[in-house]
C-alpha cells in the first residue's frame, strides 16, 4: 500500500520495494553529487578562494556538469590489463556502498521505519558490505597491470583491514550497551542517554578509523599523489573512475550515517525538540560528520606509511579493546 | 515479511543501475585508441619492466594478522549482545579470552610485525 497518494493504492510488494530502492536511490546519488559541491565549495572557502561558481548560480549545477563530462569521456582499458576483472572492479565498489543503504534506518514515523528492510544484523551486514569494498580496491590496482595501481591498492589494502579491526572492535562497547545488533534497535536503546556520552572513547576511535576506512585526509595513502600518481585507479578513465569516485564518497556518508545511528541517537531529537521531524536532526547529524571530513581535509597533513600502520595495530587496537572490556566490566557489575 | 527480501530487492536494483552507469558511457563516448595512448601510465616514460615482480612480505604478515583479529573480534560480538545476561560470569570468561589474546599480541608485536621497516 502506497499511503502518499492520500488514498489506498493496493500495489503487489514487489512494486512498492522497487518504488522505494529507485527513490532511496536516487535521493542518495543526490547527496554525492551535493555533498562532493559542498566539500569543493567549503575547501574553497578554506583556502580563500572562491570554489566552483561558474556553472549555475552558486556552482550548484557544477555536479551535473561533472556528470556530464564523465560520461562523455573516452574509456580506456591499458593492453597490460586482466579486462574481464578491470571491469568488474568499479562495480564492486559500488554495488557495496550503495547496498549499505537498505538497511539504514532514516527516521521513524507512524507507519514504521524509514527504511529499505530493518535486519536484526544491520551493524554486521554494514560491516560485512564495507568489507568487500576492499576487493574492489585491491582487484583495481592488480588488475591494472601497472605499477603505481598495484604499489596502491596492496597498500590501501593492508591500511583497509588493519583500521576495519579497530573499528569491529570500537562499536562492540555499544553493543552491550544497546544488547542488540539491529541499527533500530541500537537507536531505540538510545532514547534516554546517546551512547556518545557512555562510549567517548569508542566513539573517538570510530571516528578515527572512519577517516582512515573511507581513505581520506589525513590517511588517504590510497592516493597519494607525490608517490603514486592517483594510487589504485591510476589506469581508469571517464564513467569507471567516476564509479569509484562514487563509492568512496557514498563510503564516507554512509560511516558518517553509522555514526549517527549508533552515538548520536539516530533520529532522536535532542533538548526534546520533538516539534522538528526525526529526518531532519538525522541528516543534521550526519551532516555534521560529513562537514568535520571536509574539515579534516583542509587543515590536516597525510600521514607517513609506517606511522599509520603503527597507529592502527599499537594504539586503536588495544585502546577499542580496552574500551570493551571497561564497558563490560560497568555493564557486568551495575547490570 | 523476511527483512531480508526487500533488502534483496535493494541489492538487485543497485545491480541495475551499476550496470546502467557502466553501459551508457559506451554509447555515448568516442573511441580513438592508439598504442600510445593504451600503454600502462608510468609518468610519460615507457614501461621498463612488467608488473609481476617481488613484493615486500610484510603485506602478507598483515593480511595473515587480520585474518587471526578478525576472527577474535567477531567472537565478541555474540558475547557482546549478551552481555546484560551474562553477567559477571561472561565478564570472567572475556577476560581469560583476551588474556589468552593479549599473550599473542604481545609476541607478535615483540617480533616486531607491527614494525614497518
Amino acid at each position: 500500500m502506497l499511503p502518499a497518494f492520500g488514498f489506498a493504492l493496493e500495489a503487489p510488494w514487489w512494486v512498492e520495494v522497487v518504488v522505494k530502492s529507485l527513490v532511496l536511490l536516487f535521493i542518495v546519488v543526490t547527496t554525492f553529487a551535493y555533498s562532493m559541491l559542498a566539500e569543493r565549495k567549503i575547501l574553497g572557502w578554506m583556502q580563500l578562494r572562491p570554489g566552483p561558481n561558474r556553472v549555475g548560480p552558486w556552482g550548484l549545477l557544477q555536479p551535473a556538469a561533472d556528470a556530464a563530462k564523465m560520461l562523455l569521456k573516452e574509456d580506456l582499458t591499458p593492453q597490460t590489463a586482466d579486462t574481464f576483472i578491470y571491469r568488474l572492479a568499479p562495480f564492486i565498489s559500488l554495488i557495496a556502498a550503495m547496498g549499505v543503504y537498505a538497511v539504514i534506518p532514516f527516521s521513524e514515523s507512524g507507519n514504521g521505519l524509514w527504511s529499505i528492510g530493518d535486519v536484526n544484523a544491520g551493524i554486521l551486514f554494514v560491516f560485512a558490505l564495507t568489507s568487500i569494498g576492499v576487493y574492489g580496491i585491491s582487484l583495481a590496482g592488480w588488475s591494472s597491470g601497472s605499477k603505481y595501481p598495484l604499489l596502491g591498492s596492496v597498500r590501501s589494502t593492508a591500511q583497509m583491514i588493519s583500521y576495519e579491526l579497530a573499528m569491529t572492535m570500537s562499536v562492540v562497547g555499544v553493543l552491550i550497551l544497546a544488547g542488540t545488533t539491529s541499527l533500530a534497535g541500537i537507536v531505540h536503546a538510545q532514547n534516554r542517554l546517546w551512547f556518545v556520552i557512555p562510549q567517548l572513547g569508542g566513539f573517538a576511535i570510530y571516528l578515527i578509523t572512519a577517516v582512515a576506512e573511507t581513505n581520506r585526509t589525513p590517511f588517504d595513502l590510497v592516493e597519494a599523489e607525490t608517490e603514486l600518481v592517483g594510487g589504485f585507479h591510476t589506469e581508469y578513465s571517464g564513467l569507471r573512475f567516476g564509479l569509484f569516485f562514487i563509492a568512496e564518497y557514498l563510503n564516507m556518508i554512509t560511516v558518517s550515517c553509522i555514526a549517527t545511528l549508533l552515538f548520536l541517537g539516530g533520529w532522536n531529537a535532542p533538548f526534546g525538540l520533538t516539534v522538528i521531524p526525526g529526518i531532519v536532526w538525522f541528516v543534521l547529524k550526519a551532516g555534521l560528520f560529513i562537514f568535520a571530513y571536509i574539515w579534516l581535509r583542509a587543515t590536516l597533513p597525510r600521514l607517513r606509511y609506517d606511522r599509520l600502520m603503527a597507529f592502527g595495530w599499537k594504539i586503536l587496537l588495544p585502546a577499542a579493546t580496552l574500551n570493551l572490556m571497561l564497558t563490560a566490566a560497568v555493564v557486568a557489575v551495575t547490570g | 515479511m523476511d527483512p531480508y527480501v526487500p533488502v534483496s530487492v535493494f541489492l538487485g536494483v543497485a545491480l541495475v543501475a551499476a550496470l546502467a552507469f557502466c553501459t551508457v558511457p559506451g554509447l555515448l563516448a568516442q573511441r580513438r585508441p592508439n598504442p600510445t595512448k593504451s600503454e600502462a601510465y608510468e609518468c610519460g616514460v615507457e614501461p621498463t619492466s612488467s608488473v609481476g615482480g617481488r613484493f615486500p612480505v610484510r603485506f602478507y604478515l598483515i593480511a595473515m594478522l587480520f585474518v587471526i583479529f578478525d576472527v577474535e573480534a567477531a567472537s565478541f560480538y555474540p558475547w557482546a549482545v549478551q552481555m546484560r545476561a551474562l553477567r559477571v560470569n561472561g565478564l570472567l570468561e572475556m577476560i581469560v579470552f583476551v588474556a589468552v589474546l593479549g599473550i599473542g599480541y604481545a609476541y607478535v608485536w615483540r617480533k616486531g610485525g607491527f614494525q614497518w621497516r
